[in-house]
């Protein structure tokens, strides 16, 4: 389902870890315009970081590849974060999202989709084997009373 | 992400401050290992309360921290977590595995 896009940024940045922390500012500065809590801007943040660093480790765990994160903002006050990458994929995506599974190594707990869905409204996964996987993270922000 | 270490008496105590992400992960985990290898503690303290964010991460560095004590048969508790730390601790139901007090 297409929704009309009030705003939007694209951005492209290589998978290091490093960038993972630039992901979340992106996010949180970019989502700033809808006035959200503090408590939404740490959601925000926290799932972005989630997808982001599952792009970093499982979909470049050899190299370096491009991640790309875009932020749409969408009618109806709903912020919508797509991570994207190009890398290995998920052979089995329902595994991945169960709580405590990793193939990571011993820095990740499996827990990243668990804290995503507790975070966001909706988290949508598509992934092909070597082809890549793309992450939609969606979530309403409570309306702010207009001054 | 910076780890401060007081030890005493077999008494570890890691202050964690800054942003506890993967990136922050690679990092603590070492400073973490060294530290439990020096001390070999009976009892481990992490203090988040110096932490501007955490994501999973910090909880692939709280479960290591369990199985490390479960080998020295010594005790752990996470004290201090601000409250985004708390949430991705209550999200992951963490609480059931280790002791966690304060926000």
């Amino acid at each position: 389902m297409r929704t009309k896009a009030v705003n939007e940024v694209t951005l492209a940045f290589p998978s290091r870890s490093r960038n993972e922390g630039f992901a979340r500012s992106a996010a949180a500065g970019f989502a700033a315009q809808m006035d959200p809590t503090l408590n939404e801007l740490e959601d925000i943040k926290t799932a972005v970081s989630e997808a982001v660093t599952n792009a970093i480790v499982h979909g470049y765990p050899e190299d370096i590849g491009p991640v790309i994160l875009k932020i749409r903002v969408l009618e109806g006050n709903v912020l919508e974060l797509t991570i994207k990458d190009h890398g290995r994929g998920i052979p089995d995506v329902d595994k991945a999202r169960q709580p405590m599974f990793t193939t990571g190594g011993e820095e990740r707990s499996g827990m990243g989709f668990t804290i995503m869905e507790s975070f966001m409204d909706k988290v949508t996964v598509r992934s092909a084997v070597n082809k890549g996987t793309t992450v939609v993270l969606r979530k309403r922000l409570a309306p702010r009373v207009k001054k | 992400m910076e780890i401060q270490v007081k030890s005493a008496d077999r008494n570890l105590l890691l202050e964690l401050s800054g942003e506890l992400d993967h990136h922050g992960a690679q990092a603590a985990l070492r400073e973490l290992e060294e530290a439990l290898d020096a001390a070999l503690p009976r009892k481990l303290v992490l203090d988040l309360s110096g932490l501007t964010f955490m994501d999973s991460s910090g909880i692939a560095v709280i479960l290591r921290a369990r199985q490390k004590m479960q080998l020295l048969e010594g005790s752990l508790l996470v004290r201090g977590a601000p409250p985004q730390a708390r949430r991705v601790l209550d999200a992951a139901g963490i609480n059931r595995l280790v002791a966690i007090k304060g926000g």
